[in-house]
C-alpha cells in the first residue's frame, strides 16, 4: 500500500463522494434467497439476432479500431432513427458520435462545454454520475428539486429561480433515472424558452427514451430552434438490453461535435467494433422486439406501482424508464436504515434515495426490470416489512 | 387483449386480479375476455412445462417423420389423425418437403418408442415408411431454456 505521505490522490478524484450503494454489495454477500430491485438494467438478455450478428462479424475477423466517429452504417442507421421517431436530422458524417455507452457521452459532453466556474442546473433526484461529471472539469451542479407531488416532473420555473450569469448548461434526463418520471411537451417548450432566452446548452440524455408509457417520448432537440442548443445523448443499453455491451452515442451540432470529437479520440479512440455491429442489428430488426419487452415492462410498472401504494408505500405514476420511487416516510425510517433493514431482514434490494440526491429523502428506487414473480415475492416482503414499521 | 394473453402465455396461474392491475382494465373484463377468448379457442390450453428427467421420471422422446399415401377425398386428414389420436404422440404436424407428418412421440424406454413404432405406426395402412429419430438432450421447450445458468449473475445493486 502506497504511503499516505506520498499524497497521490488528486484533489478532484478525493472530491468525489464515495458511492452510496457499495456497502449493499457487502450486506448481500452470502444471502441465499435475495430479491433485487436495485439493478439499473433490464433483465432480458440481448436479443439473439443483435449477439449473433456481433458473434458473425467476429468470426469474419472485424476486431479491428473503426473510424473514431463510429462506423458509418451505425451513424447512418442512428440519423434515420432518429429521424424516424422523432423528425430529428443529425447529418451521419458530422453530428454523430458513436461512444462507449452513454456514459462516456455524458462525460466528453461536460469536458467540451464546461469551464472551471461554469454553473450546470441539474435536476434533484439525479443519475449518480452526473454530479461527478459536471465537478470533475470544474463545473458547479446547481440542483433543481422535484417532487412527489409533481410526479418528480422538473418544472421550467425552478430553473428559471436558479438561472445565473454563470449557467452554462441544463442537464435534463428524460425520462428520469431513479424517478421514472417524464417531463411534458408543454413543460419542455417552456424549458426551450429559457434555454433560447438565456443562450445555454442543454445537454439531453434520453437514454430511456424507448421505455415511456402514456404517450410518446419528445426529443429536446426536435423542439422549434433547439437543435442547436442540444447535445442528445442516447444508447443501446436500455431500450435493446445492452448494457454490457458499452454502446451510446451522442448527437450535436457540428461544432459541438467537433469538440467533443477532440476528447474521445484520445480518451477513447472508438466503441468496440463488435457492439457497433451488434448496435446496427439492433436499429434495423429491433422493433419489435423493443416493442415486446416494453409491454412487459409495463404490465410490471402497473404491477409494482399498485403494490407499492397497496402496502402503504405512496408511489407516484412512473410514466418512463423502469423505476418506481416510492416514498417511504410512513415507516418513520430513513431510506437509508429502510434499505439496510429491508435487505437484512427480508433479502430485498432497493437502492435508497439520497444516493441520488437530496430530494431523494424519504424514497426508495425499485427496478421492476425484474420478473413479475420476483416483483410480487419483493411486494409480499416489503408488505410484511411496512407492517412491522410502520403498522 | 393481446396485453392479457401475453401475460397468460408467460403464466397461466396469473389471477384475473392481478391482470387487472398489469393491464390497467376491471376484473370484470379481464373475465370476459378471457371466457371469450377460451371459448373460441385463442386460449386452447393452460400448460405446465416440466423437466420429468429432473422429477426422478425418465422420459424418452422421439421426433418420428412418416411418410404417408394421401387419400381420395380426405388427403391428409385421416391418416394424420388416425396416428395422432394414439397417447403416445405428444405433437403432430403436417410438414412439407421429404416426409409428410412430423411425430414426437413419448414413452417412457427406447423400447416403449420402438414397439409403439414397429407395432401401431408402421402397420397402418397408407404409412410408407418412417425414420425415427430419438432425441438426445433437450435444450428448448416453449419457449423455455432448460439448464441456462453458467454461473454468471447480474449484479445485485447498481447505478
Amino acid at each position: 500500500m502506497a504511503d499516505k505521505s506520498h499524497n497521490f490522490i488528486s484533489r478532484r478524484a478525493k472530491n468525489i463522494p464515495p458511492s452510496g450503494i457499495r456497502k449493499f454489495f457487502d450486506l448481500s454477500e452470502g444471502v441465499k434467497d435475495i430479491i433485487s430491485l436495485g439493478v439499473g438494467e433490464p433483465d432480458y438478455v440481448t436479443p439473439w439476432n443483435i449477439s449473433d450478428a456481433a458473434i458473425s462479424s467476429i468470426r469474419k475477423g472485424h476486431t479491428m479500431y473503426t473510424s473514431n466517429y463510429g462506423l458509418l452504417e451505425l451513424r447512418q442507421e442512428l440519423s434515420r432513427h432518429l429521424y424516424k421517431l422523432y423528425g430529428v436530422g443529425y447529418d451521419p458524417d458530422k453530428e454523430i458520435i458513436v461512444t462507449s455507452g452513454a456514459s462516456e457521452a455524458l462525460d466528453i459532453a461536460m469536458r467540451a462545454i464546461i469551464d472551471p466556474g461554469d454553473e450546470v442546473i441539474v435536476g434533484d433526484p439525479t443519475y449518480v454520475a452526473y454530479i461527478p461529471c459536471i465537478t470533475m472539469p470544474g463545473g458547479i451542479p446547481v440542483p433543481v428539486p422535484t417532487c412527489m407531488d409533481d410526479d418528480f416532473e422538473m418544472k421550467a420555473s425552478e430553473i428559471e429561480k436558479r438561472i445565473t450569469p454563470k449557467t452554462k448548461a441544463i442537464l435534463l434526463n428524460n425520462p428520469n433515472n431513479p424517478t421514472g418520471a417524464v417531463i411534458k411537451k408543454d413543460e419542455l417548450l417552456k424549458i426551450a424558452a429559457l434555454v433560447k432566452e438565456h443562450n445555454l446548452v442543454v445537454i439531453s440524455d434520453e437514454i430511456y427514451d424507448q421505455l415511456v408509457y402514456d404517450g410518446a417520448h419528445t426529443c429536446f432537440a426536435s423542439l422549434p430552434g433547439m437543435k442547436t442548443h442540444t447535445i442528445t445523448i442516447g444508447g443501446f443499453s436500455k431500450s435493446y438490453a445492452m448494457t454490457g455491451w458499452r454502446v451510446g452515442y451522442i448527437c450535436a451540432p457540428d461544432e459541438i461535435i467537433e469538440a467533443i470529437m477532440k476528447i474521445h479520440q484520445y480518451i477513447m479512440m472508438c466503441a468496440p467494433i463488435m457492439s457497433q455491429i451488434g448496435a446496427i442489428e439492433a436499429l434495423k430488426n429491433g422493433d419489435d422486439t423493443v416493442a415486446e419487452m416494453v409491454a412487459d415492462y409495463n404490465r410490471r410498472r402497473r404491477t409494482i406501482v399498485a403494490g407499492l401504494n397497496n402496502i402503504g408505500l405512496e408511489c407516484h405514476d412512473p410514466k418512463g424508464a423502469f423505476y418506481a420511487f416510492p416514498s417511504i416516510t410512513s415507516t418513520g425510517l430513513t431510506c437509508d436504515e429502510f434499505a439496510e433493514k429491508l435487505l437484512v431482514e427480508q433479502h430485498v434490494v432497493v437502492v435508497p434515495g439520497t444516493v441520488f440526491g437530496q430530494c431523494g429523502a424519504g424514497h426508495v428506487r425499485c427496478c421492476y426490470a425484474v420478473a413479475l414473480p420476483d416483483i410480487e415475492e419483493a411486494l409480499v416482503r416489503m408488505g410484511r416489512f411496512v407492517k412491522k414499521y410502520g403498522g | 387483449m393481446k396485453d392479457i394473453l401475453k401475460a397468460l402465455e408467460a403464466d397461466p396461474k396469473t389471477t384475473p386480479d392481478q391482470l387487472a392491475t398489469m393491464t390497467g382494465k376491471s376484473v370484470t373484463e379481464i373475465k370476459q375476455t378471457i371466457a371469450k377468448a377460451e371459448k373460441d379457442g385463442t386460449i386452447v390450453k393452460y400448460k405446465t412445462v416440466i423437466n420429468w428427467p429432473k422429477a426422478g421420471e425418465p422420459e424418452v422422446d422421439a421426433l418420428i417423420e412418416v411418410k404417408v399415401q394421401p387419400q381420395k377425398d380426405f388427403g391428409f386428414e385421416a391418416i394424420a389423425e388416425q396416428i395422432y389420436r394414439f397417447a403416445e404422440v405428444r405433437s403432430a404436424y403436417l410438414a412439407s418437403g421429404t416426409y409428410d407428418l412430423a411425430l414426437i412421440v413419448t414413452g417412457k424406454t427406447m423400447q416403449d418408442v420402438a414397439t409403439f413404432v414397429t407395432h401401431k405406426l408402421s402397420p397402418i395402412d397408407g404409412v410408407q415408411g418412417t425414420a425415427t429419430h430419438f432425441l438426445m438432450k433437450r435444450y428448448k421447450e416453449d419457449n423455455v431454456i432448460y439448464d441456462d445458468n453458467d454461473g454468471i449473475a447480474r449484479l445485485v445493486i447498481t447505478p
